[in-house]
């Protein structure tokens, strides 16, 4: 699917540009300090909806481009 | 499945229960397969295989097909290579015709450090019980004369491994096989029944609630492909998945035989032909985490780019079709199968784009993990605690997107 990833600084640019990066979230039940370690390593949120998320811009600015898109539709909500 | 197979595949539709042993979530090949296994080896077939849309309609059924099992890890090389195995009986054992097709595998080698690669590969292999071994590009002229040994100028293959037991099979057939294998024995199959939440009492899954009510088992196993996260939440554990798109696509037909299966890591891609003699392709999964079944151009037009590099007869063909499944990806590229923290829950995930090949072995395993209460020797290394275990098993070289 194809995806536009709007850039802040150099627009909206295919996806195709971007290195995806996980913005892990450890649920705050989670409250051993080990845990929350292993958590974040490892564990996936996988929402089936709207997540926050980070792009490197790998072939544009490279820089870090923060997002939230629908992961059912890829629809891209806002930054 | 459609009304026309619902008529020539013999599956009776029943009214569902209230109760079961065991309880399948998703009509997948792994579900069905474990379904099948059930009844077929331990004589248990007071199941039911619920299914929110129908059988097959997953990944299942919208696989390229390749069984092979010439991964690059011990434990590995030993599950993938039982469902070789079994895969090759399986015909026999439905009495249904799988269009089982034996067609060896390739896997190009461009780079220093991909010949490296592929000489470990074939001796894992070996060490294991797989039979690949490393071919050079003069028999790899024998087998594949379509291959540019040059690689368009680019990309000069310098070896390959080979492994002649890899195969293909129609992905429709080996789910309906499984699906009429079990449900004749007595197994229930519940299409368009949608599992919307899991019954709990203390740290105990007793049963599903589902579009058509609440139906209770012993055992409850989560079996649905990309949308695992889902029924996890429900159960309250959480999983170490992430769910990729995986696109693939077909030309028209190819009027000379292509006997085969090419596929290169350098490269990123992988090609079969058909029974209908279409070409077949393969590459990555998409980058981005998502659950969208839409297919887009980016892949064709990079994909057909590399593919031609090494197969320039491919040029002359046209794309007929493309299409999506969503994978659950695991980190360590290697399945994650058996019981959870949860009593009575037990799942099979972490397929992602490689799970075809394992709906034997892994429906096996599984079955007689839910009938003796015990993790089989074959998959206890599969288990979902060893993240936390530190035994992670990392197999992404082999595991490709095939
Ligand atoms: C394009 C592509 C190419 C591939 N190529 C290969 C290959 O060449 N070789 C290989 O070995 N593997 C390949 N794979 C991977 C393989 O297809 C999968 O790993 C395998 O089919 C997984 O089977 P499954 O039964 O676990 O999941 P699925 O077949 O996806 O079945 C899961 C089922 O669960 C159902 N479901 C989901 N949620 C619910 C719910 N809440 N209630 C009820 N039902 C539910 C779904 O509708 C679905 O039918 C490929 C995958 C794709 C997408
Ligand atoms: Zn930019």
């Amino acid at each position: 699917m194809s995806i536009l990833i709007p850039c802040p600084h150099c627009g909206p640019r295919p996806v195709e540009e971007f290195v995806y990066g996980e913005v892990p979230v450890v649920p705050e039940e989670i409250t051993d300090p080990e845990e929350r370690d292993f958590d974040f390593g490892f564990m996936r949120n996988n929402p089936e909806g709207v997540q926050r998320e980070a792009w490197f811009h790998a072939y544009g600015c490279r820089r870090w481009v923060y997002i939230e898109r629908d992961t059912v539709n890829d629809e891209v909500i806002g930054r | 499945m459609n009304e026309f197979m619902e008529k020539k595949v013999k599956l009776k539709w029943y009214e569902p229960k209230q109760t079961y042993d065991v309880i399948i979530i998703g009509g997948g090949g792994h579900g069905l397969s474990t379904a099948y296994h059930l009844a077929t080896r331990h004589d248990i077939t007071n199941v039911a295989v619920l299914e929110r849309k129908y059988i097959g309609g997953g990944n299942s059924g919208r696989n390229t097909t390749v069984i092979r099992a010439n991964y690059g890890i011990p434990e590995a090389v030993k599950f993938y290579q039982r469902s070789v195995e079994l895969y090759q009986r399986l015909e026999e054992e439905t009495d249904r015709w799988m269009m089982h097709k034996q067609k060896g595998i390739l896997w190009m080698a461009h780079t220093e450090a991909h010949v490296r690669q592929e000489k470990a590969r074939a001796e894992v292999n070996t060490a294991f019980g797989a039979k690949t071994i490393y071919v050079t590009p003069k028999e790899i002229n024998e087998i594949a004369p379509e291959v540019d040994l040059t690689g368009g100028g680019k990309w000069p293959v310098l070896g390959a491994s080979y492994h002649p037991e890899a195969a293909t099979a129609r992905h429709d057939r080996v789910n309906w096989a499984l699906a009429e294998g079990a449900n004749k024995r007595g197994v229930y199959i519940h299409q368009r029944t949608e599992v919307i939440d899991l019954l709990k009492e203390g740290n105990r899954v007793i049963g599903v609630m589902t579009n058509h009510g609440p139906m209770y088992a012993k055992t409850v196993m989560s079996a649905v492909g990309g949308h695992v996260t889902r029924i996890a939440r429900m159960a309250g554990i959480r999983l170490p998945i992430r769910t990729h798109p995986l696109q693939a696509y077909v030309t028209n037909h190819y009027e000379l035989e292509f006997d085969p299966i090419v596929a290169s890591t350098s490269l990123l891609f992988y090609v079969s032909q058909t029974a209908r003699g279409e070409m077949l392709i393969g590459a990555e999964i998409d980058r981005q985490p998502s659950y969208n079944y839409r297919a887009g151009h980016h892949l064709i037009q990079t994909c057909s780019f590399r593919a031609i590099t090494l197969l320039p007869f491919l040029r002359h063909l046209r794309i007929l079709r493309q299409w999506t499944g969503v994978c659950d990806m695991s980190p360590d590229y290697s399945p994650i199968m058996g019981f959870t923290p949860v009593e009575g829950f037990v799942i099979t995930t972490g397929w992602g784009t490689w799970g075809f090949k394992a709906i034997p072995v892994g429906g096996e395993q599984m079955a007689e993990l839910i009938a003796t209460g015990r993790t089989p020797d074959l998959i206890a290394p599969f288990a979902l605690d060893r993240f936390k275990k530190d035994r992670t098993k990392a197999d992404r070289g082999s595991a490709g997107t095939h």
